[in-house]
This record gives structure tokens, C-alpha cells and sequence, in this order.
């Protein structure tokens, strides 16, 4: 019997993967550029913080984007291919010996965000 | 009721896309066609009518087999030879001969899975037509039948979900199904939600709405849920009239990239 064409699935996918994908790693710092709609006029609103998480898909791929603002730590999770993401601003390339940073939760203060550096920025924009 | 359109396909799973709006859209893949319509059944010779339409070409092995065992039989026939002979098609439905001069007779390749559908229109569906996932446009509402997934001997939680007690603290009442009934009676009414077979029949989902049809790829997406696992058949009809609307009945759009 013919088997299921399963590949419709990642053709599907395909179709909307952007090819502007900035490069970045967990525990990079991030400024993540989004387009929001409110009423008729678009704006930009700019997210930024640490990346402690990053999941792969084709065009399911998000990453988790973490910052402390007046003490209340924020994460968002972004769809890596979104159109409603206009561009993604590498700031600062941190050093981390893990893939996912959920260690900066139960951290307070300075040390919530202290990642040491991973070398200079080369202009990484997307 | 009569049914405007169908096919019949195989669900290939479910993923995610980017509606126009920038809104994420769950979607159902599902491989259609090409389906061809075998046979019409007619109120003088059926005494309804109907149209028969099937899916899924048998692999050319078992189309020899059956055409080996058809000449056979009329080489016997010819001679007068009336002899046993056990030389059925074996493995898992294997094309029968009886099968086979089905589609001899409508002049059709023998197909796996065959369906009679009530249909509006049957002028529209002559013997021998080709159907494919272009029958559908984007933004139609269609009702998908299928299969679903088996849980097997299912418990009153899973199965009808009852709350069940607490865990710990020896309630000594967990998944149990409670007492069922009263005293007065004696007896439980008919009809009361037991522990039992569970999944594994055949549910429709209705309106689901069409986002993409290609009938190079034999391929149909639609936003949401379709019952069954990936890989299993799926019977996808559009009503006369519109089914229940479902969500907010918004229509999704979404394109493709342009890529350098």
C-alpha cells in the first residue's frame, strides 16, 4: 500500500520559514523588535532581555526571552518565524555552560543577570 | 442528507501556520485523492440513488494476482475443469476476484477503500471521474469523518470523565465509578455510564474550514482537529447546506514566503 506523503508536512512548513534568521544562543542578550497593531496604526515595540531557552521545530521554532523589570522577572516566548517579529538585535553574546538558564529565576538582583561575555559582537542583525 | 462534494484521504498530521493577521492557526494536513468514481447507483437498477467512489490504488502485485486468478478461472470454464483449486489472494485484503471484476466492469483501477455517498447532484459525478483535492476551495466548510484512536477497556474517568476522589488520605475512593444508583430500585437503570471499550468508532467533525487545497500534491489543510491517527482514512464531505459554524466562522488566509 502507498504510504502517507508524509513530507506535506514540512512543505507546508516551509513556505513561511524566513530566511532572515538572526543567529543567537541561550544566554545571549537579545532586542527583539515586535510589530504591534493598535486599532489602524502599526508600531514597533521593542523585548529586551536574556534568552534562556531555545526550541527547535522547522517552523514551529521559538525561543524564550527573559528580563527583570522594577523586580518582576518577564518571559516571553517568541515564534522564531512570526511575521509579527520585525527584527532581532543581538546585544550582547553571553557565556553559559547550560542550554536552558531556568537557574536565572531563582535569582535576585545583580546576579539575576550577570552572564559573563562570549566575545565581541560582530553585526549580527536581522 | 445529500452531500454537495467528497473525498477520501488519509490524514498526514497536524501543524501550525502564520494567518495573514500574524495570528498562529492550527492546521490538519490530510493527503486526498485522486479518488475516481466507480460506480452510480440508480433508483431503477439500486432503487436509490448513489454515487460509489474509491480511494487508494492496490499495489500492482495484487493486481497481477487477481488478474492471474481471473484468467485462470476462465481457462476453467472454457475446459470444463471443475476441479479444486485453492489459489486465493492471501495477506492482509489482498484484492478478491470478485473485487477485481468490479473495477473490470467500470473500467477503473481496483482501489483499497470504497464509499457510496448520498449526493445533490449526481449527474455531476459520471462513472470514471477523477476526483481530486480541487474539488475543494479554500474557505469552504467541510465535514471530516474518521476513525479515532482506540484506548482500549477505558475506566469512568477517562471514558465519561468523572471526577474521581482523592488521592491520598485513604478516601479509598479513586477512579471507582461510584455507586451507580439508588437503593429504591434495586437494580441499575440501562443506559448507565460504565467503565468499556472506548475510541475506535467513527467521529465526525463538522465545519472545519478549508485553508489549502492543491490537487498537484493531493493535498488538503484545514484549520483544526481530525479525528483518528496519522495515516488513517478520512472521509471528507462538504454539506448542501452549512453545518453547525464553528468558532467565530472568520475566514483564514495565509501565504507564502516570498523567497529570494
Amino acid at each position: 500500500m502507498k504510504k502517507v506523503n508524509f513530507a506535506l508536512i514540512r512543505e507546508l512548513e516551509q513556505e513561511q520559514v524566513r530566511e532572515d534568521r538572526p543567529t543567537f544562543r541561550t544566554g545571549d542578550s537579545l532586542r527583539v523588535h515586535l510589530k504591534v497593531r493598535e486599532g489602524n496604526r502599526e508600531r514597533i515595540q521593542i523585548f529586551e532581555g536574556v534568552v534562556i531557552r531555545h526550541q527547535s521545530g522547522l517552523l514551529g521554532e521559538r525561543f524564550t526571552v527573559r528580563r527583570v523589570t522594577s523586580g518582576v522577572g518577564v518571559e516571553r516566548v517568541f515564534l522564531l518565524h512570526s511575521p509579527r517579529i520585525d527584527k532581532v538585535e543581538v546585544v550582547r553574546l553571553g557565556k553559559v555552560r547550560r542550554a536552558r538558564l531556568y537557574y536565572l529565576r531563582s535569582r535576585v538582583g545583580a546576579r539575576a543577570t550577570r552572564i559573563k561575555e562570549r566575545g565581541r559582537i560582530e553585526t549580527t542583525k536581522k | 442528507m445529500p452531500v454537495a462534494k467528497m473525498i477520501l484521504g488519509r490524514k498526514v498530521g497536524m501543524t501550525q501556520i502564520f494567518a495573514e493577521d500574524g495570528t498562529v492557526v492550527p492546521v490538519t494536513v490530510l493527503e486526498v485523492g485522486p479518488c475516481y468514481v466507480v460506480q452510480r447507483r440508480t433508483e431503477e437498477c439500486d432503487g436509490y440513488e448513489a454515487v460509489q467512489i474509491g480511494y487508494l490504488p492496490y499495489d500492482e502485485r495484487d493486481v497481477r494476482r487477481a488478474e492471474e486468478m481471473r484468467q485462470l478461472h476462465e481457462q476453467r470454464r472454457k475446459t470444463g475443469n471443475r476441479s479444486k483449486i485453492n489459489k486465493e489472494p492471501r495477506g492482509p485484503h489482498r484484492l478478491t476476484l470478485a473485487e477485481y471484476g468490479h473495477f473490470l466492469k467500470h473500467n477503473v483501477p481496483p482501489l483499497r477503500f470504497l464509499q457510496e455517498f448520498r449526493v445533490a447532484s449526481p449527474d455531476e459525478f459520471p462513472e470514471g471521474k477523477e476526483l481530486r483535492a480541487d474539488l475543494f476551495a479554500i474557505g469552504d466548510k467541510v465535514d471530516i469523518a474518521g476513525t479515532s484512536k482506540g484506548r482500549g477497556f477505558a475506566g469512568v474517568v477517562k471514558r465519561y470523565g468523572f471526577r474521581g476522589g482523592r488521592a491520598t488520605h485513604g478516601s479509598m475512593f479513586h477512579r471507582k465509578p461510584a455507586s451507580g444508583n439508588a437503593t429504591d430500585p434495586a437494580r441499575i437503570f440501562p443506559g448507565s455510564r460504565r467503565p468499556g471499550h472506548m475510541g475506535a468508532e467513527r467521529v465526525t467533525v463538522k465545519g472545519l474550514q478549508v485553508v489549502r487545497a492543491d490537487a498537484e500534491k493531493n493535498m488538503l489543510v484545514v484549520k483544526g482537529a481530525v479525528p483518528g491517527p496519522n495515516g488513517g482514512l478520512v472521509v471528507v464531505t462538504q454539506p448542501v447546506r452549512p453545518a453547525v459554524e464553528r468558532g467565530k466562522g472568520k475566514l483564514v488566509t495565509f501565504t507564502a514566503l516570498e523567497k529570494k
